[in-house]
């Protein structure tokens, strides 16, 4: 993804709560901590000289602690929270000087959002609930109707359409969500811990839907999450939060194989390695020795599978067009997965 | 030591001339504004007259049969049908059904009235935390000053008469409709509110689509203390001439005719129940939508 063009770009983006953010903004580009503007000075450091460039049709994940400061950061993209000061560009406008209307308007058509606690409104069918963001649009009723069904339908919730929310589970209220949000076709999404709430089984279940559904509509999605899990498991990019500052960016193989700080160290030492290393970061030159033929991108956790149950004791990469590129022996597979030393090799990517 | 025991009071003729002086000030504004003041409530008027001689002129089964049959919509209980029919049958049979019906038409034209004023104050009140800090203290003023000090200057002004009665009501009235839609539009969720926003939703947009609907079991709360209020006003207002249920009771006191007295009472209890279970039964059935959790 690293040469696709930018979508959302975040620049030197500052927020400060309390009575004088403007004030202390001085203190904090002068090197005051968060704790020490807390401590002293009264004030609550949300996000601090935050940059980042979201692709576009990628999934970016935003990870941090509680009070890292991502719901902050994400709620500044469609500014439901004003900044202290900073910009942010989509599309080339800063929606941080938009005029009510033209906000409204972008609000309405361009990005839509999910919620981690849902916010479906309680008064509502499925069907009304996913129809509300095209009401507000002013589409006719009928077209609305119609849209709304496909994506009652595409979220798997069919034949739901006249419960209210109230009896559904969190998982089935959770599509209505997502389907509210893909109702108004806009090419942003932004969902804010949209899986947190759910059972472990359920977040699964919803992170393919998420990932099958992006497969075709290939929207711009900034995805919050607390959990490395999940965010390794469908982040295209991610970056990492901290006391709100992003203290590394990268794919997800850069986050697990270079932790930039003991802090993201700590975070992916328990990660399953198999499920984020691709063959192309620990493949070898190529050899004349037989094997299947995989994919540079697969994971060396499938691999691995493939080649124990193939009669060869290694694959062979290959790569978009088809050509042998590399080759990984089992030996290699089961070091990737066991935290070998291969950093040196990510060097060359 | 004069000054510890007695209270530095401003002297009797000072005070006398302070009365008099507002007194004289109101009078001359009644002079002045009264005759125009009375025009603009003559629709009102009207309007009551009318409701009194049309439930009036409505055959007592009829009128039995539409309430029972409201009771039914609002709460789908036989309970509430059954009991409406029938302590109205006995009213009526027990000689109070002209008064019922006359109590029944200022109830009806009252609760309206504030309906349509409480829910605008409430939605402004909501809004703003001004304009909730000055709302609120003239609602406390309004709830506990005794009725007959207000009834005093609307007499001065409008006479004695069905206005002035009305007016007397509402001022009690009021207050639980404007508190509970100010409550019940800042109580809702504010994810969702925040959902409404983030989906670019105007404040128009908000306040009828979420925040009026999701209030409403609370609105209706008010609706329902509205009303309860104003059967409490009658046997008051019926002393600045409304006519109803009020009137006998209050004549019964000045006569010492208790039997009198005590029917009447009781009519106005029963109108109260009758009024109370439906409209709350309506309320509780608007929030059905949150029942059916099977969680």
């Amino acid at each position: 993804m690293s040469n696709s063009e930018t979508k959302v770009e975040i620049k030197r983006l500052f927020k400060i709560f309390g009575d004088d953010p403007e004030g202390m903004l001085e203190k904090v580009r002068g090197g005051v901590s968060k704790d020490e503007l807390n401590d002293q000075y009264n004030h609550v450091l949300g996000l601090s000289d935050i940059n980042l460039k979201i692709p576009a049709k990628g999934i970016q994940v935003v990870m941090g602690l509680s009070g890292s400061g991502k719901s902050t950061l994400i709620r500044h993209i469609n500014r439901l929270i004003e900044p202290t000061v900073g910009e942010v560009w989509i599309d080339g406008e800063n929606v941080l000087e938009m005029d009510e209307k033209t906000l409204r308007d972008f609000r309405r058509n361009r990005a839509s959002m999910v919620f981690q606690r849902f916010a479906l409104l309680p008064h509502r069918t499925v069907m009304e609930n996913t129809i509300y963001g095209l009401e507000i649009q002013g589409m006719a009723e009928k077209d609305a109707g119609e849209q709304a069904a496909y994506w009652i339908e595409r979220v798997g919730l069919a034949g739901y359409e006249e419960n209210f929310p109230g009896q559904l589970s969190g998982g089935m209220q959770q599509r209505v969500g997502l389907a509210r949000a893909l109702a108004t076709d806009a090419d942003i999404l932004l969902m804010d811990e949209a899986f947190s709430a759910l059972d472990p089984l359920i977040r699964t279940d919803m992170q393919n839907i998420l990932l099958d559904l992006q497969q075709e509509l290939h929207k711009t999605i900034v995805f919050i999450t607390h959990d490395l899990e999940e965010a390794l498991r469908i982040g295209d990019q991610i970056a990492i939060l901290r006391d709100g500052q992003v203290i590394q960016q990268g794919t997800p193989q850069q986050i697990v194989l270079k932790p930039k700080d003991d802090y993201i160290a700590d975070f992916t030492k328990d990660i399953n390695r198999g499920r984020v290393i691709q063959l192309k970061t620990i493949m070898k030159v190529p050899n004349d020795k037989p094997g299947p033929e995989l994919s540079a991108e697969m994971l060396v956790e499938d691999a691995a599978q493939l080649v124990t149950e193939s009669p060869s004791s290694q694959a062979r990469v290959t790569n978009d067009t088809g050509d042998v590129v590399g080759v990984v022996g089992i030996n290699d597979l089961i070091r990737a997965m066991a935290r070998p030393d291969i950093e040196s090799r990510l060097e060359e990517l | 030591m004069d000054w510890l025991t007695e209270f530095p009071e401003l002297g009797r003729r000072d005070l006398r001339d302070f009365r008099k002086s507002i007194d004289q000030g109101f009078k001359d504004f009644t002079r002045t504004y009264g005759e125009d003041i009375e025009s603009f409530f003559e629709p009102l008027l009207q309007f009551l007259i009318w409701l009194e001689k049309l439930l009036l002129a409505t055959p007592w089964p009829v009128f039995i049969l539409v309430v029972a049959a409201l009771g039914w919509v609002a709460s789908r209980s036989l309970k509430v049908v059954i009991g409406s029919a029938l302590s109205l049958f006995l009213i009526g049979f027990l000689g109070m059904w002209e008064d019922t019906m006359s109590t029944v038409s200022i109830i009806v034209v009252c609760t309206m009235l504030c309906v349509g004023l409480g829910l605008p104050v409430g939605i402004v009140m909501s809004r703003s935390d001004r304009a909730q800090a000055v709302v609120t203290p003239i609602l406390d003023i309004m709830q506990t000053i005794p009725s007959f000090v207000y009834l005093i200057p609307v007499v001065m002004l409008l006479g004695i008469g069905k206005v002035p009665g009305l007016i007397a009501v509402v001022i009690y009235a009021i207050p639980p409709m404007i508190r509970l839609t100010n409550l019940g539009i800042r109580l809702v969720d504010k994810e969702v509110l925040e959902a409404a926003d983030a989906f670019g939703a105007s404040p128009w947009q908000k306040l009828v689509r979420v925040q009026i609907p999701l209030a409403l079991p609370n609105i209706f709360a008010g609706v329902n203390q509205t009303i309860m209020m104003s059967l409490a006003m009658v046997v008051i207002a019926s002393m600045i001439g409304v006519t109803g249920l009020g009137q006998p009771v209050l004549k019964a006191i000045s006569n010492q005719y208790l039997a009198m007295g005590l029917l009447n009472g009781l009519a106005i209890v029963a109108l109260a129940i009758i009024f109370d279970r439906i409209s709350q039964s309506y309320g509780k059935r608007l929030q059905s939508h949150r029942g059916g959790h099977d969680e």
